[in-house]
């Protein structure tokens, strides 16, 4: 059976450094960090007092007060997001089949700030359990595609798929394939992530996996520099609408791009160290190459997954080197989590969205707060360091590992009439 | 209006949501003032928190009007 072809035809984003696909594009373009420290808590304990945090999100512009509260803000994102690119992708909601419209999303936890709040309160009483009944719907990783299908009436496949960070990159080969099979014509894919909380901050303390840079938390997320010393944890969401070809030419469709392939693997070694040589990156890479037909030099840029740890750097850009050989020096190589911070399971999302944009404005966003060289890095790499580069790209790819080793990678080409 | 009856109003206004000309006596949770299951057991929970009393699952059943709700904490204070 001849696979269907799949378009992106909406987008829509909620990050740090932009509240919207053009805030959001402008910032990555202009090198802005999304990091500062932390308000929504008192992170004065915390040996990291910093964080990406969406900048001036009020719930009340979207919802109101009584279906704000029953949402967790990784919920609240994922509507947020999900509504531009659904608007932006100009599908009339009162024609299409939305029997055959699906939403499949990406969360790496869900609602942790829920859980938090509701253990505190349980663990605060006199044993006696007095949960709130919305704890374990506003909670769970799936209920983000499940109140997106209930806003719009999308009855096709609804799901969430979690590989932590690697989610929502999960969650978009699954709709491509579920497209490719024919089993839909329009899936909302994504993901969408809310932890900067006591626990998500906490908790990642704990793994010694976050940046401490506190005197200078803008310039804490430093991917590929030889003096990063952990990620920044971000949130917020990115939305996609993912189209079969036939269905959105149909209709007139703007089109983005052609979601060309993904690929999956695992790195089968550690629960959080990535493989110091990158097998499973290596294989991610080639598996994805493979799925969408294409040779390595094809590829024009990567995003990566690049978040400013002292591994897994070091280990992404080897297993490029290994892929690539000779090509990944003419490769435009970059990290956005250096502006936006580390969305977690969004982190698949909002990247993808940057590496479509860059095909559709011949830019791609540096990677910022590089000062120093890493010795164990190939410097004949362009890292698109500090400053966005001019660059005709028709192929990206986007890269997303998760802690399990979870390996997700996707790619996206001009559009091929 | 007594104040438990003031007190269960900015409860149930609060939690549901709705304008406050809206809670009158005879209002019913899920006929009149839109809420679901899930909404009616947070509500019961509310004023067992706000009023210090324990009402047991076969009493909540019975409290589906706003005045069923105040003459129960009534009786039960």
């Amino acid at each position: 059976m001849e696979l269907k072809r799949v378009v992106v035809t909406g987008l829509g984003a909620l990050t740090p450094i932009g509240n919207n696909i053009e805030e959001y594009w402008e910032a990555l373009v202009a090198g802005k960090s999304g990091c500062a420290p932390i308000t929504y808590f008192d992170a004065e304990k915390f040996k990291t007092k910093f964080a990406c945090e969406l900048k001036n999100f009020n719930a009340l512009d979207f919802f109101d007060r009584k279906e704000a509260r029953k949402l967790d803000r990784f919920a609240q994102y994922a509507i947020v997001a999900s509504d531009e690119a659904i608007k932006d992708s100009g599908i009339d909601l009162d024609v299409v089949d939305k029997n055959r419209v699906g939403v499949i999303w990406g969360a790496g936890i869900g609602g942790l700030e829920t859980f938090q709040d509701e253990v505190i309160n349980f663990s605060e009483g006199d044993g006696t359990p007095r949960f709130n009944p919305f704890f374990i719907p506003k909670m769970i990783a799936d209920i983000a595609p499940g109140n997106i299908s209930i806003r719009h009436g999308f009855m096709g496949a609804n799901y969430t798929t979690v590989s932590a960070c690697a989610s929502a990159a999960n969650a978009m080969f699954d709709a491509l394939n579920n497209i490719r099979l024919g089993y839909s014509d329009v899936i909302i894919s994504g993901g969408s992530e809310a932890a900067v909380t006591k626990a998500g901050m906490g908790g990642f303390n704990a793994m010694h996996a976050l940046s401490t840079r506190n005197e200078s938390p803008e310039t804490a997320s430093r991917p590929f520099d030889a003096t990063r010393d952990g990620f920044v944890l971000g949130e917020g969401a990115g939305a996609l609408v993912l189209e079969e070809y036939e269905h959105a030419k149909a209709r007139g469709a703007k089109i983005y791009a052609e979601f060309i392939g993904g690929g999956l693997s695992s790195d089968a070694y550690h629960m959080t160290a990535p493989h110091p040589e990158g097998t499973g990156v290596v294989a991610v890479m080639q598996n994805c190459l493979q799925n969408a037909g294409l040779k390595p030099e094809d590829i024009d840029a990567i995003n990566t997954h690049g978040t400013s740890t002292p591994l897994g750097d070091v280990a992404e850009l080897k297993a490029i080197g290994k892929v690539f050989g000779d090509h990944a020096k003419n490769i435009n190589i970059n990290s956005t989590k250096s502006m936006t911070g580390h969305l977690l399971g969004a982190a698949g999302a909002v990247e993808a969205i940057s590496a479509i944009l860059s095909m559709q404005h011949g830019i791609v966003p540096p990677t910022i707060n590089h000062e120093h060289f890493d010795e164990n890095i190939d410097s004949e790499l362009n890292l698109t360091l500090n400053k966005a580069q001019k660059r005709d790209v028709n192929v990206v790819m986007s890269n997303t590992f998760g802690f399990g080793g979870h390996n997700a990678c996707v790619v996206f080409k001009k559009l091929d009439e | 209006m007594s104040d438990i009856a003031s007190r269960v109003k900015a409860i149930i206004v609060d939690k549901l949501g709705v304008d406050e000309n809206e809670v009158v006596n005879e209002a019913s949770f899920t006929n009149d003032l839109g809420a679901d299951s899930l909404d009616t057991v947070e509500l019961i929970m509310e004023f067992e928190k706000e009023f210090d009393i324990q009402i047991p699952d076969d009493q909540a059943e019975n409290i589906a009007t706003v005045g069923q709700a105040v003459s129960y904490i009534e009786n039960a204070k």
